[in-house]
């Protein structure tokens, strides 16, 4: 709502938007500093925000400039090759960058792109669940626990992860006979990729579900009693008319769980285990109890040695590729938006 | 000049008297219209559906009050009446899409082909009985999916949908839209947007949606009333070609549409029926002062 | 036809409601009738519907039980023990300090921050590129993991321009973590709540609410002050709620840029200013110290604290609904929901002068 005179057709419309005018054109001097001193404060959000992105890739450099593209490559134990950082030499011309960066972004992949898939599928059964099935009563009870399992702190998730869940998987899911069988090459413990996954997939879920609920909610009456008026039952009317119709929002809610994951470093860094291993498929179901720390975890895991110069830039190497990807994944939504708009899907 | 209607002759009907109403009831306009009518041969005429004494209500309030009529095939129903005359109410029960409504309570009997509509499983009622609703809803898709929609959600009572592939659902969508006058228009754009029609194509498009699952049925709540004049007259035209092979109940404001479309007119007030008969009798001859005053256009 | 003219003749006599009406069943369609396709999805939707629920009421219980048999009254008020191993003696006072502190430093900043955007956002919007890209930088922060955000902070305030806001060490570089930096990035995660929580109210405002105003002869900064931002006080309230909720929550940001000690430490001998400029812990960071991932080893504090964390954002989300309740009720709620008649101006309008 902003100056465009509106054709309200309110009793003083035609002599408000002559004041206006007469305001806009001549506005008082104590009129245009508060504009003024608003539109600094917009220019100085916006300044300190690109200051900080540009800060970051500046620190960023070092570590990619000396790794190449094997940055991004495997060979290696990372947490050997951040040791070795540590333990290097304190001079600048001989510090020690090697790192090769792939078993966390793996593990990142794994734990943000399954968490968000089985979210995806949860979080559009319980929102059809929500709008189409549930009882009055049912549904007045969910809102609210949508928005406490949205408000719990991540540290509280880790926690309950760590001291209930992992020890309950390790006890029960994993056979002492599994973990013989890997055990030359690592140790499992039920902090690991199952958990984090779970844990994460409820992290996520009630974003997902409030967003494609609002989505459900606006789609016209005039479809869906149109639909129902052709004999089609209640679950197909939404399948191919409301959920079409939400699709926009489902891929929205997508993009804002993705990055949520990306993002979330506390609680997997306490359920994930504490190595920086990269899991192996074709292990078979032994594949989801190995522990695996992605890139956000990482971060906080070693962030107390963030004073060695190779290891901060490392780090910050880290966090840019965070930047970029969280980046790329809104303009990806955007993109994934448009094709629908052509049905008269309105995004 | 409305379109001329083809009019069917039933055998009970008192003979409409032609030339200036000897009885003083010559009402201006509404008398002198539809004089026009070509006389049609006598077609069979089937009872389709009997609603005998319902009483239809929102929560508290009885919106209609025992109300008897018979729908049959072969002719057009009119429900005619001012606002909140319920007869939107009872147009909505007759394929029990008043029930979407918590608290909507009927009493009374609505039986299609013999058997109570409350009995019959309500989407096989809904696909025999088919609705066109007042504002043109055509589904986000292509025009092609739009009438197939219906189609494609075919299933025996409990049992498993068949996936009908284009080859075998394109006849049947072509069937329809012919039926309903849209085929020559659309017909190398079948995959164009549905929301990028006109109103009153949109709206032919809804009869093509509805007639898809052949149904016995068909009920119009008010279709033009958000049309243009010229798209009201070709989907008036259509009605009437329709009726041969469907039962049609029509709710309209519009008398004047009554009177070119109608083979019969039912007028509510109020939630009750006050008078029912053939449309020449109603519109020339009405029996109850209520409905000549209506019919006058003294209330509305 | 017989009964229609039967009820036509008794239509002079007003015919009775009948007694026993026909209830249509549950007026549903009845899902013993669909395929069994669809019969599976609308079992899978009422299985996560209420799994959904189990869930949460799982954690809530837990928590509960967890918390109620290992927090103790003392444990609030004491403070920590000065050693590593927190299982013996010693309470989390300083970190409920600590999360105090740091949220009302966030907010502090956040809240004036975030409604002078807003305002801007919706009332000004010129120049048309700024306005884009001010939107566009707001939904980059609020998708920003907090991680992301404590890294900003440690790049921007190691600065030695900036050595005011935090400890310098031996070495002459600047320590760059304590309350006011940790609380300038945690009002960049409450900022995008603000934001959209006051511009979504003002953009609601009916236009002819500013145009009266104009037309009385106020100018846009008093319309703005006196008469836009009361009116959309509610909404402020519940965005800065949800704000204080989500700083209440992080940890990332807390670890990363206020130390994460067990006890409030603070720099130099100014009263407020040391603390403000040395470092803390919160309850956040409290926790997870105790955890196995920390070195406190003490997991009935840690269970004791992470109760007391989820009571006050249970305590944040209930102020939410109720805040959001009064939206609907106040005077604005009201004119949004049409409330037929002709308005007075000058009653709605709540300056005096």
């Amino acid at each position: 709502m902003h100056q465009a005179p509106a054709s309200t057709g309110s009793p003083v419309g035609r002599p408000g938007a002559a004041l206006r005018r007469i305001f806009a054109r001549g506005a008082g001097p104590a009129e245009r500093r508060t504009e003024w001193m608003l539109r600094t404060l917009a220019a100085g959000v916006l300044v300190v925000i690109a200051g900080m992105a540009i800060t970051v890739f500046s620190k960023a450099w070092p570590s990619f400039a000396h790794n190449g593209l094997a940055w991004f490559g495997g060979g290696g134990d990372v947490d050997t090759q951040l040791r070795e950082m540590i333990n290097g030499p304190k001079d600048p011309a001989h510090y020690v960058y090697q790192f090769k960066a792939w078993p966390l972004i793996w593990a990142t992949i794994l734990t943000s792109g399954l968490a968000v898939v089985l979210g995806m599928v949860v979080s559009i059964f319980a929102a059809v669940f929500i709008v189409e099935f549930a009882p009055a009563q049912v549904r007045r009870a969910i809102d609210p626990v949508i928005r406490l399992l949205a408000g719990v702190p991540s540290v509280v998730y880790g926690l309950v992860g760590i001291l209930a869940i992992a020890p309950w998987v390790e006890h029960n899911l994993i056979s002492t006979g599994r973990k013989r069988s890997v055990e030359y090459v690592v140790q499992l413990t039920g902090a690991n990729l199952s958990v984090a996954i779970l844990i994460l997939t409820v992290m996520i879920v009630p974003i997902m579900v409030a967003i494609v609920v609002s989505a459900l909610e606006t789609v016209p009456a005039s479809w869906t009693e149109g639909s129902a008026a052709l004999g089609v039952n209640r679950w197909r009317t939404t399948w191919r008319v409301s959920l079409r119709t939400a699709r926009p929002a489902i891929v929205a809610a997508a993009v804002l769980a993705t990055a949520r994951a990306l993002g979330e470093s506390i609680m997997l860094s306490m359920v994930s285990g504490s190595r920086g291993f990269s899991p192996n498929p074709l292990d078979g179901v032994t594949f989801f109890f190995e522990p695996v720390r992605p890139l956000a975890a990482t971060i906080i895991d070693y962030i107390d040695s963030i004073t060695v110069v190779p290891v901060e830039q490392t780090l910050y190497a880290m966090a840019a590729v965070l930047l970029v990807s969280c980046a790329l994944l809104s303009l990806a939504g955007w993109a994934a938006k448009q094709p629908v708009k052509r049905y008269g899907i309105r995004a | 000049m409305p379109p001329p209607v083809r009019r069917i002759v039933l055998e009970r009907e008192p003979t409409v008297v032609s030339g200036n109403a000897a009885n003083g009831s010559g009402h201006g306009a509404t008398a002198t219209l539809g004089r026009n009518r070509p006389e049609s041969p006598a077609q069979e005429v089937v009872e389709r559906m009997r609603i005998e004494s319902v009483w239809l209500a929102y929560g508290e309030r009885w919106v209609v009050r025992d109300v008897s009529l018979p729908v049959r095939k072969g002719e057009v129903l009119a429900l005619i009446g001012a606002s909140g005359s319920g007869k939107t109410t009872l147009l909505r029960s007759l394929n029990r899409l008043t029930e979407i409504t918590t608290g909507a309570v009927r009493a009374g009997q609505v039986t299609l082909d013999g058997q109570e509509i409350a009995e019959i499983e309500v989407n096989s009622l809904r696909r025999r009985v088919a609705m066109v609703f007042q504002q043109p809803n055509p589904f986000p898709m292509s025009i092609f999916e739009n009438v197939a929609y219906a189609l494609r959600e075919e299933h025996p009572i409990g049992g498993r949908r068949k996936r009908l592939s284009r080859n075998e659902l394109e006849p049947r969508v072509i069937d329809a839209l012919a039926r309903a006058g849209l085929y020559e228009e659309v017909a190398g754009n079948l995959d164009h947007p549905a929301l990028r029609l006109s109103g009153g194509q949109q709206q032919r498009l809804c009869i093509a949606r509805a007639l898809a699952v052949k149904p016995e049925v068909l009920l119009l709540d008010e279709p033009c009333s958000a049309l243009d004049p010229i798209s009201t007259a070709t989907i008036e035209e259509l009605i009437v070609g329709l009726k041969e092979s469907v039962a049609v109940v029509i709710v309209t404001h519009n008398l004047q549409q009554a009177m070119r479309v109608a083979d019969h007119v039912a007028f509510m007030h109020l939630g009750e029926l006050v008078e029912y008969g053939s449309s020449t009798q109603v519109f020339d001859h009405p029996r109850q002062a209520r409905t000549r005053e209506y019919v006058s256009g003294a209330f509305g | 036809m017989a009964s229609a003219q039967q009820a036509l003749a008794a239509s002079a006599t007003p015919a009775r409601p009948p007694t026993a009406a026909v209830r249509p069943g549950r007026g549903r369609d009845s899902v013993k009738a669909w395929p069994v396709v669809d019969r599976i999805a609308f079992g899978l939707c009422w299985a996560v519907g209420i799994g959904l629920c189990l869930v949460t009421a799982a954690i809530v219980l837990f928590m509960a039980v967890k918390g109620v048999a290992y927090l103790k009254p003392s444990l609030l008020i004491e403070h920590p023990s000065p050693s590593q191993d927190q299982a013996g003696s010693g309470g989390f006072l300083d970190p409920i300090e600590g999360t105090l502190l740091l949220t009302a430093v966030g907010i502090a900043i956040a809240a004036p921050v975030g409604v002078g955007l807003a305002i801007w956002m919706s009332e000004y919007q010129r120049p048309a590129w700024l306005a884009r890209a001010v939107e566009s930088g707001v939904e980059m922060i609020s998708g920003a993991p907090s991680v992301l955000l404590a890294m900003f902070g440690l790049v921007l305030f190691a600065r030695p321009a900036l050595a005011f806001l935090s400890q310098t060490s031996a070495g002459g570089s600047v320590y760059g973590k304590s309350f006011l930096t940790a609380g300038a990035m945690m009002s960049l995660i409450a900022l995008p709540l603000v934001v959209a929580s006051t511009r979504e109210a003002l953009l609601q405002v009916p236009a002819h609410v500013r145009e009266a105003s104009y037309a009385l002869g106020k100018t846009k900064a008093t319309t703005i002050r006196k008469v836009l931002l009361p009116s959309v006080r509610p909404s402020i309230a519940s965005g800065v709620t949800l704000g204080i909720g989500r700083i209440v929550g992080d940890t990332a940001i807390v670890v990363i840029l206020l130390g994460a000690t067990i006890r409030t430490e603070g720099a130099g001998g100014a009263p407020v200013l040391s603390v403000l400029r040395g470092t803390g812990g919160t309850l956040t960071s409290y926790v997870r110290y105790n955890s196995p991932a920390g070195e406190g080893n003490a997991h009935e504090k840690a269970y004791a604290a992470a109760f007391v964390l989820l009571l006050m954002v249970l305590g944040l989300n209930l102020l939410v609904m109720r805040f959001s309740s009064g939206e609907a009720t106040g005077k604005l709620g009201r004119m949004r929901m049409g409330k037929p008649g002709r308005m007075r101006v000058v009653g709605i309008l709540p300056w005096t002068r």
